[in-house]
């Protein structure tokens, strides 16, 4: 137990390795820690992306063709989870909530950096891990839900070293959102109250609670599913007595507060970009916040929606959709509050503002088949079809990705201090939006015409479908290389961006460009109103 | 340098700027324990889940015997009270009081887990026999788990608390107060579970 802690020795410059080699150590400083999550996540989700295409190949044709049918289970099993755990929600809290939280708290680091560092590095090798299991014999192929029976008796040594790579990950998540909850809350720069904070402050808030609250719950669940396969205990066995529905419900009880841990942070960023590129004050503040925490709240009490087909009693039926139903309340608030941020604002296009754009055209729809799969005879229809499939792929990649490239090109400049390319950048958004759209918009007609996901052949009449969409997959795929491209020049030799290339008023834009270890030279600077353009135009006037 | 003048407060002299601000580790040890009573949540609505909806087989309802549990029952409410005496032993500067009530805090914990260990031996049921064995090994199994990284932090506490040059002193209780914390926790996780598992 250290009794004095030195951020001298601990953030100095003197004494933290240089230049890029800073990347692969123990850093606490918390920008070096945004960074080596963004890069990390982004490295597997080029895996996963791979792993995609691969099953967009087997599905352009109706027979199991380019691979084995239990190799494409093992395949869409790793795809879910390297996406999942490895690249949304890394990125979307542990990169951007440690490289921008501090800043608009007015703080100089996270409120425990040591965690902090000890929740990234947990990533890296459980990510190996999770990509070794692949290749050991048995692969996990239970799907990235990994329910009982199927993941107990399909063959094992995969299995549990993906459930061991999962406890790693949501471990990694727990410490992260123990941060994030004592860094919003106790670290405030005095003065700053709560109702000032940026809207990505409150965002992480309600989502590390979320953390908090649902993550232990999914360890204690997978912990008693190991039990399972390597004891032979009966817990979600029925041959032994037990109950799979259990599993469905504790998994659940994670998995779908899970959703929200990965698009209210997206939520939290469109926020921070719309205004900004705008110019205008973000529309509807005090009800942005009511609402996330209005998600928070019904977030955790849905769960069951998911098991509408598992021998639901009706009043559970009744109350989880009507629950659900609730939830399109406060997206519905937050989606209106961006448009009216747009309204009328002085609207520059540039890559971030039309990633931003894509993202709420993308979750409005991903948003309206969600309130339809909450009612129950729909669902019953659509479960397990690929209906489901594009819905969820609506909103965490036409959502949260999205938003997470719109949040590159966004803060890149503040990053590097160099801005990216804007001609490749708008280019890299319409191969992405078109590609995404013809991509997963056929997958509707397809789970309405029933069928079904997770399976590697398919009825013959679904073919020209498929292919279509196996096409717009090709673009996503094509979509990523302006945009390695333009990183990679723009490292080397972007133009020079200044240190507020989109006069931003959020406290991060108000340091240098990249910031310095502990993010300001001085006092940080107390915003008191981080949207105010309004008066900004009104004064120039 | 940063130096920790109370234990409410984590003095940061910079050298141009002086920021103080409140010591959080409190905070986020709550925000853990939060979570890790989640993990108990999801491990008794499991429990009472089948307890409900899953009728064990003939010849697998059990009669508990309660002396034990009722003996480790009352082992870690006397513990969490002698912990308590510890810190306010502490807090008056005697070091080696709060050192012998840390050092009995700890015994009464290994008292515990043996007892615990006993009773395992003596049950007519084994782990994998039918879904209430599964049920109660893995409740109390990672209970004891938690019992048995309380006492041994308790016992690193205790080495710390002695008098030439230990850490912990009235002017840090940091640590004694985090650990009681953890200790109190798992007391009273263990009074929920003994409710659930051997008196419903």
């Amino acid at each position: 137990m250290t009794i004095s802690i030195d951020p001298q020795k601990t953030s100095n410059e003197s004494l933290q390795p240089k230049g890029w080699l800073r990347y692969f150590s123990f850093s606490l400083d918390h920008k070096v820690i945004g960074i080596q999550y963004l890069v990390c996540g982004f490295l597997f989700y080029l895996i996963g992306g791979t792993l995609a295409s691969a099953i967009r190949i087997e599905l352009a044709s109706p027979m199991s063709d380019f691979m084995p049918r239990d190799v494409y289970n093992q395949v869409l099993t790793l795809h879910g989870t390297i996406m999942i755990f490895l690249w949304i929600v890394p990125v979307v809290n542990g990169a951007f909530g440690n490289y921008l939280i501090p800043f608009y708290v007015g703080a100089r680091d996270m409120a425990f950096p040591r965690l902090n560092a000890v929740a990234f590095w947990l990533i890296p090798p459980s990510g190996l891990m999770l990509v070794a299991s692949y290749f050991v014999e048995g692969a996990a192929q239970a799907g990235w839900t990994a329910y009982p029976p199927l993941s107990i008796t399909t063959p094992q040594s995969g299995q549990i070293i993906w459930i061991l790579s999962v406890l790693l990950l949501g471990g990694s998540s727990i410490f992260g959102g123990i941060n994030f909850i004592a860094t919003i809350i106790k670290l405030r720069r005095p003065g700053l109250k709560l109702m000032q904070l940026p809207m990505y402050c409150w965002a992480m808030l309600g989502t590390s609670l979320l953390v908090v609250l649902s993550t232990p719950v999914l360890a204690g669940t997978l912990i008693l599913l190991s039990f399972d396969i390597i004891a032979h205990t009966g817990f979600f066995n029925p041959v032994l007595g037990g109950n799979v529905v259990v599993y469905q419900h504790l998994f659940w009880f994670y998995s779908h507060p899970a959703v929200y841990i990965m698009v209210l942070p997206a939520f939290g960023l469109v926020s921070e970009i719309l205004p900004v590129h705008a110019r205008k004050p973000l529309f509807g503040y005090t009800t942005m916040v009511f609402s996330i925490m209005g998600i928070v709240v019904l977030g955790l009490v849905v769960w069951a929606h998911h098991m509408f087909t598992s021998g639901t009693p009706p009043w559970m039926r009744l109350f989880f959709t009507i629950a659900t139903a609730f939830i399109a309340v406060p997206t519905g608030i937050k989606f209106f509050n961006w448009v009216a941020t747009l309204w009328g604002g002085k609207i520059s296009i540039n890559s971030a503002m039309l990633f931003s754009c894509g993202f709420i055209i993308n979750f409005v729809f991903g948003g309206i088949t969600g309130v339809a799969l909450a009612q129950v005879p729909f669902d019953i229809h659509v479960h397990d079809t690929y209906f489901v499939v594009a819905h969820f792929h609506y909103i965490v990649y036409g959502g949260t990705v999205f938003i997470i490239f719109s949040s590159i090109y966004h803060w890149f400049p503040k990053v590097t201090g160099k801005m990216l390319n804007e001609k490749l950048g708008i280019l890299h958004f319409f191969i992405t939006f078109i590609g995404f759209n013809l991509c997963f918009a056929p997958q509707h007609w397809l789970g309405l015409n029933g069928m079904p996901r997770r399976v590697a052949e398919y009825d013959p009449q679904f073919q020209l479908v498929n292919q279509i969409s196996s096409l717009g997959a090709l673009l996503m795929a094509i979509s990523t290389i302006p945009f390695l491209i333009n990183v990679f020049l723009s490292v080397r030799n972007g133009k020079d961006a200044g240190d507020n290339p989109w006069n931003a008023l959020t406290p991060e834009w108000l340091t240098s460009s990249p910031p310095p270890v502990e993010n300001w030279e001085g006092e940080a600077p107390l915003v008191e109103e981080p949207y105010g353009y309004g008066k900004e135009i009104s004064e120039q006037k | 340098m940063t130096t920790l003048d109370s234990s409410k407060e984590i003095q940061k002299n910079n050298s141009e700027v002086n920021e103080t601000h409140e010591d959080f580790r409190m905070f986020g040890l709550i925000t853990f324990l939060i979570a890790d009573g989640m993990t108990f949540a999801g491990f008794f609505a499991a429990y009472l889940t089948y307890k409900a909806v899953n009728p064990l087989p003939d010849g697998a309802i059990y009669e508990l015997e309660l002396p034990i549990p009722t003996l480790n029952t009352i082992l870690l409410l006397v513990s969490s009270a002698t912990f308590h005496r510890a810190g306010k032993a502490l807090l008056k500067d005697k070091n080696s009081d709060s050192q012998k009530w840390l050092f009995f805090t700890a015994f009464l914990g290994i008292i515990f887990l043996i007892c615990q260990l006993f009773e395992y031996f003596h049950l007519p049921f084994g782990l994998t026999d039918n879904l209430f064995a599964s049920t109660f090994y893995a409740l109390t199994g990672f209970h004891g788990l938690h019992v048995t990284l309380g006492t041994l932090m308790i016992l690193i506490i205790a080495w710390q608390s002695r008098i030439n040059g230990g850490r912990l002193t009235s002017q840090n209780m940091f640590p004694l107060e985090a650990v009681e914390l953890y200790w109190h926790f798992v007391d009273g996780i263990w009074v929920i579970l003994f409710i659930i598992l051997y008196l419903l």
